[in-house]
């Protein structure tokens, strides 16, 4: 029986070369994807080390490479943790919204309405931040100043130009927000109908329903997408090089004129000045954010991955 | 059973005071509409009307009484539900104010930009007013096209690696999870990577607008794979079987049975990696530069673009600010349209051309 068949299956395969071909084809494209991978990590190494070996008197920015990258990793951080902060609870109210409280006909336009947001360019949100939103937050800060100034976040001097790392934060909100939302979205449609209907059968009030069969659903998931946007906000270049007006400073006040500056804002900031080892520098300083941005998406790929079994939500 | 359903005595509804006790006291169903609608007027009224932007806050709190009558009336967890559901919509509402406010600021600030001469005129020898958008918009057409030249192929074929060969391989698993980590990287650090890759054969300082492509290229790639990949994975196995019975080679079936039914989904996917690229600012501003001429050779020097000429013009607007300004405010109308019309042109094309019942 089982000669008879493999010598079927011989005969009926005959190595043709247009399946050598197109399956040739294939692989290369996929070889390519981990030979791009490895290349932006080869190259950004490669161009990024002499940066961070030169000595301070060969930079333009006149110290060493760890005290030139320590501030504007903590700009970063700041200003993406702000975002999220402020991003994350929206995010989940508008995804459920859309999801659960909007009548059904309106829900898919209404999707639709806010993905209209991830397709703006960010160089739009630049030009919106800096000449709409900035003005538009200055006697907001300078409210703050006075009636919050206590605290060590709001201590002031408030800026003039609304330029702040507030600013750019509420900016990068806006532009994590329909990421988060999309993805809230999806997973909190994918609550297993009769969860939600045995939750109402008991009693439940919609709230009550949310938080007894939604909400214990899509933890893993809220989580995924919350570093999702973390990563993106990390990432995010052009609102902040446009809407900050950075010095390079280590400081909590979130709305004075001196700001920490990010990564990826100093690199569009100052690259095209830059000459020698300084652009060297300049990679080096890429190739954290590089690391920063993956160790976040793997993390948040990791509890996806983890959860993906028992949960459904990916 | 029967003997119950017979019962002559009781009849099938509790009388109106015992159906009263049983679901306890309510709000009045209009009540929360009529308030609801009431906060929406005034809403508008303080969004776009003479009276001001406290009005929205007034709003807010006229809607906010429903959940505080319901707590006298209806109890705690009533209350509770009615706040989250206001708590819920009110988080709606301010995510569309950002959408309302950039739409509404590009579009009446740029719009009495747009005219024949801003589109037909580069900025070459212009200073102050005049000149036009014709180097930045030619820059990104070409730019783009470039980038989707070289993702297109390099996607699509691995998508089809993926779905078509890779079945249950670990180097399958492996290009998924780069596929993956591909679609995380920041977009100024895929402009520094071309911007490594092309000093190496070119030397320091090199700007060209098919390094801004391969930047391109690196972002989209991951898109258009996954998309892609999601599309060949709808196509039913029974065609692509039905197909090798016939005798038909793998690569034809491919070709001919598999590609054919997720074309539509495959071009949506496309558009909107387009879509997602063209407005791409970091990468180009990196690699491609800017320029103030008009220049339509990919591999020979800088290369306006669109987002970079509307970074420029409003960073550095020189002296006057005013006309170089404008002009940023009608490139950003301009890219803002394109954009959208790219959305929509994917949109269309998954609606009318995607196989029946797949919608």
């Amino acid at each position: 029986m089982t000669s008879i068949q493999s010598t079927a299956r011989k005969r009926s395969t005959p190595t043709r070369p247009g399946d050598r071909i197109f399956r040739g084809t294939s692989v290369a494209a996929a070889l390519t994807i981990l030979a791009t991978l490895a290349g932006v990590a080869l190259f950004l190494t490669v161009e990024g080390i002499p940066g961070v070996l030169a000595s301070p008197d060969e930079v333009k920015h006149g110290t060493t490479f760890i005290d030139y990258v320590v501030p504007l990793v903590f700009g970063t951080l700041l200003a993406a943790v702000l975002a999220l902060a402020m991003a994350i609870p929206v995010a989940i109210g508008v995804a459920l919204y859309i999801s659960h409280y909007a009548p059904r006909r309106l829900a898919a336009t209404l999707g639709y309405v806010i993905d209209l947001l991830a397709a703006v360019p960010s160089v739009v949100y630049g030009v919106w931040g800096i000449s709409f939103l900035a003005t538009a937050l200055v006697p907001v800060y300078g409210w703050l100043e006075r009636t919050l100034g206590f605290i060590p976040l709001f201590a002031g001097p408030a800026s003039a130009t609304g330029r702040t790392i507030l600013t750019a934060s509420i900016v990068l909100a806006v532009m994590v927000l329909p990421v988060i939302t999309a993805l809230c979205r999806e997973i909190f449609l994918q609550t297993p109908r009769l969860h939600e209907e045995a939750a109402l059968a008991l009693g439940a009030t919609r709230w009550e329903m949310a938080k007894l069969a939604i909400f214990p659903y899509a933890r893993s998931g809220i989580i995924s997408a919350s570093m999702l946007g973390l990563g993106r906000a990390l990432g995010e270049t052009m609102a902040v090089a446009m809407v900050l007006s950075a010095s390079g400073v280590i400081t909590v006040n979130l709305i004075s004129s001196t700001n920490p500056s990010t990564i990826a804002a100093n690199i569009a900031l100052t690259f095209n000045e830059a000459t020698g080892l300084t652009v060297n520098a300049l990679i080096a300083s890429g190739l954290v954010l590089f690391l920063l941005t993956f160790l976040v998406n793997f993390a948040a790929r990791a509890i996806v991955e983890r959860r993906k079994d028992f949960s459904g939500a990916n | 059973m029967t003997s119950t359903m017979q019962s002559p005595t009781s009849s099938p509804t509790p009388s109106p005071e015992i159906a009263q006790s049983l679901r306890g006291r309510s709000l009045p169903t209009w009540a929360p509409k009529a308030f609801g609608a009431a906060a929406v007027a005034l809403a508008l009224v303080g969004v776009f009307g003479p009276v001001g932007f406290w009005l929205v806050f007034v709003a807010w709190l006229v809607a906010a009484v429903i959940p505080l009558w319901s707590m006298i009336v209806e109890g705690r967890r009533k209350a509770t539900d009615r706040f989250v559901t206001l708590l819920v919509t009110t988080a709606f509402v301010i995510a569309l104010f950002p959408l309302g406010s950039i739409l509404t600021t590009v579009v009446s600030r740029g719009a009495p930009v747009l005219g024949s001469e801003f589109f037909t005129y580069s900025m070459r020898n212009i200073v102050g007013e005049g000149g036009g958008i014709y180097h930045a918009l030619m820059g990104t057409l070409l730019i783009t096209a470039a980038a989707a030249a070289i993702s297109v192929p390099i996607g699509l074929f691995t998508a089809i690696y993926l779905i078509e060969y890779g079945e249950g391989k670990r180097l399958a698993r492996w290009i998924r999870f780069l596929v993956d980590v591909m679609t995380g990287i920041p977009s100024i650090v895929a402009g520094l990577f071309a911007y490594a890759l092309f000093v190496i054969f070119f030397g320091p300082g090199v700007r060209m607008g098919i390094g801004g492509a391969v930047a391109l290229s690196v972002l989209m790639i991951p898109v258009v794979v996954r998309s892609c990949e999601e599309m060949l994975k709808l196509v039913p196995n029974e065609l692509r079987e039905a197909s090798y019975a016939l005798g038909v080679p793998k690569w034809r079936t491919i070709v001919k049975v598999v590609l054919p039914t997720a074309l539509a989904g495959i071009v949506t996917g496309v558009t909107l990696a387009v879509a997602r690229v063209i407005g791409e600012t970091a990468p180009l501003l990196i690699i491609a530069g800017l320029t103030d001429s008009v220049n339509f050779n990919l591999f020979d020097g800088r290369m306006a673009t669109l987002p970079v000429f509307t970074y420029f013009s409003i960073i550095t607007p020189g002296v006057p600010p005013g006309p170089s300004i404008e002009r940023a405010w009608g490139a950003a109308l301009v890219l803002l349209i394109i954009v959208m019309l790219l959305n929509l042109a994917a949109r269309l094309v998954s609606y009318f051309f995607s196989p029946k019942g797949e919608r």
